[in-house]
């Protein structure tokens, strides 16, 4: 994981191979600058300077904000807008929504993941390919064409305005089952054959052999199902209507209803700072694993 | 423990029904209580299995599976969302829709958001994951950062370019002013909405194509990418005539997954254009037409199904022709 980066970096003299100079060299500074820095240094700032721009406008009062000479920086780093934002809207009630919403879904579904991979891979039984087949098929299934009947389905049974109601439509998982199930076909059955000589049920086997050599596809499915827990926005939006159970994105939309004027906009980036920061924290300690685990297929087709 | 299996093992076959010989000679009966040993274990895994899948299954069914065949039901009735009764009008909500001024406006806005959506992130994933692939320190840093907005909340993401494109006070509106000129009214003119939410989204998105690109890149046979440098090919035309052939496997994934991700896109519409005016594609429509102002579920669900035929379609291209066209070296 932190094993060290191949070296050429660090040693170039030694490896740099005939005929093809250095990128650092004093020769080729001049062009690598040019081919290698500029596009990179372009493709950064595009993704950085909109962020920056919500954070420090965050800061900014309403008279910063509504003017027609510019200023980049806020007068000062004044929370005001942090308070605004927190006292129009629940805030606070939002973001417990969208933490236990994020805990409770991710924890269940990666769960529910581990369990029906294992068994697709480590269990005898009758038609699993069937059952794959089912599940990668879902896997192709888009959410947001069930969004009118699992509204009806879950109205129905009360799920309106409630926490259950936002989580239980979207904990059957099908991507984290197929992407343990891959992971588990490439383990070695011998890695089991101890445990089976040892008198040791699936139960053991799964959670004490399985479980711990998978850590990094498993931590590569809890991210992805966290960001797109923490994300989610069409079935939050429309399953509540009332504030004391809305998510982070939800309630944005209801500052936005009610600060959608020019002199709101330091209030709305404080809101987006709190939906979004969050994540891009969890991204940059662990970016190695979401990264693998949103591309993942890409290579295989 | 062992007197007991003893036990159940000599019982065993007398409790079995009827005409069991009283005492079948040694062969036959090896195979015989094998074969009960096995079916023994062989429940007991099926159980385990059910344990273990059944809850996910259930609730792919129950969430995924059932509500397609719900929306096909839904779509044949004429029915307010919150009312309780409703009348089959078989297939006239789908006529209503392809008869309506909604449906070349509905399917244009679609088919446009779509194609520029998924041009412009392949395109400039493409640029961004070619200069990702050189060889200059900071690239890794740089492929975190062009890959973050992808995971970013859409809505988040939304605001933050609102608030950029503001006729009046965002940071665009100050550059054109710089420049002399007038800010355009990226909200009230459908036109440039539909412009503004494609820019964002491929703001979005892009870096998940420079990253599956890149891997695409990098997997590339060096032998040959060496062999076509000595015949003297310069970059570009190694570039043209021997990486994005190679590359094709690469594009064709990422047009089919851009392009089913484009046709779901509702986040950034919701949040830059709530009233979809000149943003409405289909999945919005849907969700327009049974959750905004006007309720129509049976209208709604029809236009979901549309959709859904639509993504099937894409996804069934891509079944056949994954096989084909996907194999290299």
């Amino acid at each position: 994981m932190s094993a060290p980066l191949p070296v050429a970096v660090v040693s170039p003299d030694v490896d740099a191979p005939q005929g093809r100079p250095r990128p650092l060299s004093r020769a080729n500074l001049l062009q690598t600058v040019a081919t290698g820095y500029v596009p990179l240094i372009l493709a950064t700032l595009a993704v950085f300077l909109p962020l920056l721009w919500m954070l420090l406008s965050s800061f900014k009062q309403p008279g910063e904000i509504v003017t027609m000479d510019l200023r980049i920086l806020p007068e000062s780093l004044n929370l005001q807008n942090y308070v605004t934002a927190m006292t129009t809207v629940p805030f606070a009630q939002f973001f417990a929504n969208s933490l236990i919403v994020t805990v409770v879904g991710s924890s269940i579904k990666v769960i529910l993941a581990i369990l029906t991979a294992y068994a697709l891979v480590f269990v005898r039984f009758p038609f699993k390919n069937v059952i794959f087949v089912l599940i990668l098929v879902a896997l192709m299934v888009p959410a947001q064409v069930s969004i009118l009947p699992n509204y009806i389905l879950i109205a129905g049974m009360g799920g309106k305005n409630t926490l259950w109601g936002i989580i239980l439509p979207g904990l059957g998982t099908a991507f984290g089952t197929f992407l343990l199930r891959q992971h588990f076909l490439t383990l070695p059955p011998s890695i089991l054959e101890a445990a089976e000589i040892d008198g040791a049920g699936h139960w053991r086997r799964l959670w004490q052999i399985i479980v711990p050599v998978s850590v990094p596809s498993i931590a590569t499915v809890a991210l992805v199902t966290v960001v797109s827990e923490w994300n989610d926005y069409i079935w939050p939006l429309i399953i509540t209507d009332r504030p004391e159970t809305m998510t982070l994105p939800v309630g944005l939309t209801l500052l936005q209803n009610s600060e959608g004027n020019g002199a709101g906009w330091g209030i709305l980036m404080a809101g987006a700072v709190l939906v979004i920061v969050p994540i891009l924290l969890v991204f940059a300690a662990l970016q190695r694993y979401i990264v693998a685990g949103l591309t993942q297929g890409s290579v295989t087709g | 423990m062992t007197t007991r299996q003893i036990h159940s093992s000599s019982t065993a076959p007398a409790v079995r029904p009827g005409s069991t010989p009283p005492a079948p000679p040694a062969p036959a009966a090896q195979p015989g209580l094998e074969r009960r040993r096995w079916s023994g274990r062989s429940r007991k895994d099926f159980l385990v299995f059910l344990a273990m899948a059944l809850p996910n299954l259930v609730l792919i069914g129950t969430f995924t599976y059932w509500p397609l065949i719900n929306n096909i039901y839904y779509s044949t009735l004429d029915w307010t969302l919150g009312s309780a009764s409703a009348t089959v009008v078989g297939l006239q909500n789908y006529i209503t829709f392809f008869t309506s001024e909604d449906a070349a406006k509905v399917l244009g806005t679609t088919a446009v958001f779509t194609l520029v959506t998924v041009g412009g992130s392949m395109v400039l994933g493409l640029l961004v994951a070619l200069a990702l692939n050189s060889k200059v320190p900071g690239t890794t840093f740089a492929r975190s950062a062009v890959f973050a907005p992808y995971v970013l909340s859409g809505v988040g993401v939304g605001l933050v370019w609102l608030f950029i494109f503001d006729p009046g006070y965002g940071v665009l509106a100050w550059i054109l002013r710089g420049l002399g000129q007038q800010s355009p009214q990226w909200i009230n003119d459908p036109q440039l909405s539909l412009v503004m939410v494609i820019i964002v989204y491929v703001w979005k998105n892009l870096g998940y194509c420079a990253v599956v690109y890149l891997a695409g890149l990098q997997s590339l046979p060096r032998d040959v990418m060496e062999a076509a440098a000595l015949d003297g090919a310069n970059s570009v035309r190694r570039f043209f005539n021997v990486s994005l052939p190679l590359l094709s496997p690469t594009t064709f994934f990422l047009l089919i997954t851009t392009m089913l991700s484009s046709l779901q896109a509702f986040d950034l519409i919701r949040i830059m254009t709530p009233l979809g005016n000149g943003t409405s594609t289909l999945i919005y429509e849907a969700y327009l037409q049974a959750f905004g102002a006007y309720n129509r579920a049976g209208y709604s669900a029809a236009i979901s199904v549309i959709l859904f035929a639509i993504l099937l379609i894409i996804t069934v291209l891509q079944l056949r022709f994954v096989e084909r066209k996907v194999h290299y070296s």
